[in-house]
């Protein structure tokens, strides 16, 4: 498949392509495709920008460092002035007045926004299908799904329209449709990237990240969008390396941990291996296994699923019909205003996770779960903690599969629950993950996930490069 | 039968800041509707609260002054109900949940009630920080509207624990805590806008060792006067049910200002389950040791202590210190007499006796009134210079109090300079001796009375411009002779 990078798009802009030749294909691209990666295009905001970028280089201005260049936010990220849904019904139409802070940021750099992609409703899914705008399907087969709840952002990276993307990752939203499309996906260190204007499912979790189609540009639009926001009180106040100088350091002497708990009973033998052929790509580049335990992995899908739940029924509560959302007709009273709204225009996931977040946070069975799930949130953060004390990242599958079926865990949610085994730790722990696509198994796409300590994602990005080195 | 009475009491103190609580948005009231708004205070998708600096300082400085402990690491949490008038379907506050969870920025204060027959222990359970919620409009045609701009506004919210033991003791604790609040400039204090509401847990027992009764809210109390009869009226209302043998439901009750009952809002049993949780969106407060130090050592003069520097300092009697502390704009126009280089005892005569009187008998405030403390120094100079009289005064203030001339304004227009010059009071003197041929025998014959009489004539004759003193010593003289 045709990929498109930062370099490739820049080398094109220096050979005098116009921003709107480059812009309008990438439009062009997205429109033709059927695997319906995009809710929303901006088409004539971004040729219009493009054309004054166009003008802006002719007369020799100094510009940003993705000036031109086309790109891809998820459909949860406000884009001012563009519908943002969340790929949900009781969102369709809604224009925010304001921009996230990332977005802000990416713009500033030059780049061109040109349309919102598809995603699980509020990001609750890992398939993508819950999205209320149509069904993204994976460009390796279209039959099967892109993952979630990311998947149109990795699938306009995977097909080339746009060279970077940005989604959102909760319990593994980048990390899986990076797996499952081939792509490159980072989901920084919990506060890294400011989530204002991230629209919010379980706020402790979320966090913005990249897709791209190599490490370097992932490393390059992290670099951009991470730092402190005044406007997110929990954005970490730490300085920004630029994550780009990392690439070449290579991963001599670098301590590689295997945590038995993510290699055993589950993963897919064929997957195993291939996921085993890319450790070895960076043992093969100097790098050190070292077995590590993080024993209570078994319980942190239970552990998160309560937390994310608890916190999204609260962050849902202000779609309640009485401002920006839609509104049920002939409502009989405010009760059944707020029931028949939320009833008619949140798909049924959402409806689920609402319903037990509500459950989980009621006297009575607070102390039983919430309280509890905070609890072995704790001991996982610790674990990773020891883990780290004997290696200076871990490598793991993102999923025991490859990309499943479109349908096939749709009526059974427990066992979607349980395909984010492999990712779910590392939003609790709060910690930066990269993936980075080693040998598909049967044409479909499989990778690595690397986890390093806080902060530390340019260990990701030395061996994220390293890896991918090896098998170019 | 007669039963004790135990009341703690929930104060709701609007914070004075500059802008809201997570917002920079200004703090308004009163003004067209949804003007000061932005999308967080809308609650509008993706956005994120961020605390306010002077809030946390503000309730900092409350804590300080009641002698209350500050956490370093205070905790917000979430407060779900779905309302109209709750943007994000939850309140960001300090309250509920697991003990663990459970951070407000201030715990353990006191306030030790004395006077008025009171002398009694107020423990101050906590202060807790929480946004406001807006406002639903409901008689403007057939749809409710919503007001936002007071979404967001910074409440502290003050505990105190079961007690207090009569309404006066309840109303005693309510005007000292106002004041306080205003004297630490953290809250404006005015009741009728809402900036200062009050919620009174009221429980009747057997007697002061029976274990607490079950308590009901109280809420909707806008005025002093409204908390006192709202509670007299529970009082009844639950001694009643107790005499006919039954139990009190744990309730909230709203005080119906026009009829002057109280009715039932929800039963514990209906009671919202709000499902408190830590707030994700906020890292915990980190107020450290020297912040603490900073604002103790910018404290403001509290009511007690400015009453006890009164007495000791400036010398005034008990009760007109208490008086003139009571209301902290009272204090600072009295001080500001003494600023203009008035004695404090002449400063204080004429605030008490005639500053309050206008008062009483216009309803203004002290910031309303036409004249400043500095016209009272003015007057109280041109007496001891003697350019007017204290009898002249007291008329000169007024129409002072009228007009808001100054005293030399009013002097000059009216002419009414003091007349020292003894030639002229002579000249008056010697006229009233001509005219009052009688009472001159009179007096010669013994009736010294008299001679009050022919102080009146000749202040009369120089239209109570004479000085006094004057008038008397040469009327001695021309009487002798």
């Amino acid at each position: 498949m045709p990929t498109l990078t930062l370099h490739g798009a820049r080398e094109r802009l220096s050979q005098g392509e116009s921003s709107e030749s480059l812009v309008s294909k990438a439009l062009d691209a997205a429109k033709s495709s059927t695997n319906g990666a995009f809710n929303t295009l901006d088409e004539s905001r971004s040729l219009d920008r493009a054309r004054e970028l166009d003008k802006a280089r002719k007369d020799g201005k100094s510009l940003g460092p993705l000036a031109g260049i086309p790109i891809a936010i998820k459909d949860n990220i406000c884009t001012e002035g563009l519908r943002t849904t969340c790929g949900s019904k009781i969102l369709d139409g809604f224009k925010p007045p304001y921009s996230a802070t990332a977005v802000l940021r990416l713009e500033s750099a030059g780049a061109i926004l040109i349309g919102k992609t598809a995603m699980d409703e509020f990001g609750m899914g890992s398939t993508s299908e819950s999205n209320a705008f149509g069904v993204v399907r994976n460009p390796a087969d279209p039959t099967r799904t892109p993952g979630g709840s990311s998947g149109g952002s990795a699938v306009s990276v995977a097909e080339g329209i746009v060279p970077v993307a940005l989604g959102s990752d909760t319990g593994g939203s980048i990390r899986l449709p990076a797996s499952f499309c081939g792509v490159v996906g980072l989901k920084p260190t919990y506060g890294r990237v400011s989530r204002y204007g991230l629209i919010a499912y379980a706020s402790s979790l979320d966090q913005i990240g990249p897709f791209a189609s190599n490490v370097s540009d992932a490393a390059e639009i992290l670099s951009l969008i991470a730092g402190a926001d005044d406007r997110d009180n929990t954005s970490a106040r730490l300085d920004v390396p630029d994550f780009t100088s990392a690439l070449d350091q290579g991963v001599v002497g670098l301590r590689v941990g295997i945590p038995a708990e993510y290699w055993g009973e589950g993963l897919d033998p064929q997957v195993k291996a291939a996921l085993e052929d890319g450790v070895r790509r960076l043992t093969d580049a100097g790098a050190i296994v070292v077995p590590v335990s993080l024993p209570s992995t078994k319980y942190a899908v239970s552990a998160y699923y309560i937390i994310a739940m608890a916190e999204a029924s609260s962050n849902l509560s202000r779609f309640d019909g009485v401002r920006y959302t839609g509104r049920t007709k002939d409502a009989k009273s405010l009760l059944d205003m707020y029931s028949r709204t939320r009833s008619e225009l949140f798909g049924q996931e959402v409806q689920r996770r609402i319903l037990l977040g509500t459950f989980v946070l009621s006297s009575g069975y607070y102390d039983a779960y919430y309280a509890k799930a905070q609890r072995i949130r704790e001991l996982i953060r610790r674990e990773f903690q020891d883990a780290f004390r004997h290696c200076d990242l871990l490598a793991a599958p993102t999923a025991p599969t490859t990309a499943w079926k479109l349908g096939e865990k749709l009526e059974d949610p427990l066992a979607m629950y349980l395909s984010d085994i492999d990712t779910i730790a590392v939003n609790l722990a709060g910690l930066p993950g990269l993936v980075v696509p080693v040998s598909p198994v049967g044409g479909l796409p499989v990778g690595l996930q690397l986890i390093a300590p806080a902060f530390q994602e340019s260990t990701l990005i030395r061996a994220g490069r390293a890896l991918e080195k090896a098998g170019d | 039968m007669a039963y004790s009475l135990v009341i703690g009491l929930e104060v709701h103190a609007q914070l004075s800041t500059r802008t809201k609580l997570f917002c920079g948005c200004e703090r308004s009231f009163g003004e067209e509707p949804n003007m000061h708004t932005c999308p967080v205070c809308l609650g509008m998708p993706g956005t994120l609260p961020v605390p306010n600096a002077q809030a946390v300082e503000y309730a900092i400085r409350l804590g300080l002054a009641l002698g209350c402990r500050i956490d370093p690491n205070a905790l917000f949490t979430r407060k779900n109900y779905f309302y109209p008038d709750l943007p994000k379907g939850y309140q960001i506050t300090q309250t509920g949940g697991m003990p663990i969870y459970d951070r407000p920025i201030c715990v353990g204060g006191h306030m030790h009630l004395v006077g008025e027959g009171v002398d009694r222990h107020i423990e101050i359970v906590r202060i807790h920080m929480e946004e406001d919620a807006g406002k639903l409009i409901h008689d403007r045609g057939p749809d409710s509207l919503f007001d936002a701009n007071r979404c967001g506004t910074p409440l502290c919210e003050v505990v105190t624990g079961p007690d207090m033991r009569s309404i006066p003791e309840a109303i005693l604790y309510l005007q000292r805590l106002k004041q306080i609040v205003e004297y630490l400039g953290v809250c404006d204090g005015n009741m009728e806008e809402g900036n200062f509401r009050c919620d009174a847990n009221v429980s009747l027992r057997k007697d002061d060792n029976a274990p607490l009764g079950t308590r009901v809210e109280l809420k909707n109390m806008n005025s002093f006067s409204n908390i006192e009869k709202a509670i007299q009226i529970e009082i009844i209302r639950q001694a009643e049910i107790l005499d006919n043998g039954g139990h009190i439901v744990q309730e909230t009750r709203a005080y119906d200002v026009a009829r002057g009952t109280t009715r039932s809002l929800r039963s514990k049993e209906d009671a919202h389950d709000y499902r408190y949780f830590p707030e994700p969106d906020l890292v915990p407060l980190q107020v450290s040791e020297a912040m603490v130090e900073c604002v103790r050592s910018q404290m403001p003069e509290l009511p007690e202590a400015r009453a006890r520097r009164y007495v000791d300092v400036l010398g005034l009697p008990e009760y007109d210190a208490r008086v003139i502390t009571a209301d902290k704009a009272l204090a600072d126009w009295y001080e500001g007499i003494l600023a203009a280089g008035t004695s404090p005892k002449q400063a204080s005569n004429w605030f008490m006796g005639d500053v309050l009187r206008v008062l009483k008998e216009t309803g203004k405030s002290i910031q309303d009134l036409p004249f400043g403390p500095g016209h009272i120094a003015a007057l109280v100079v041109r007496i001891e210079d003697k350019t007017i009289n204290g009898k002249i005064a007291k008329d000169l203030f007024s129409e002072m109090a009228q007009s808001g001339k100054t005293p030399d304004q009013i002097i000059d227009e009216k002419g009414l300079r003091q007349v020292t010059d003894t030639g002229a009071i002579d000249v008056a003197i010697a006229a009233v001796l001509t005219a009052n041929p009688k009472e001159l025998e009179g007096f010669r014959a013994g009736k010294d009375k008299l001679f009050g009489f022919f102080v009146g004539q000749v202040m009369k004759e120089t239209k109570g411009k004479a000085n006094p003193a004057v008038v008397n010593e040469l009327l001695k003289k021309a009487l002798a002779g």
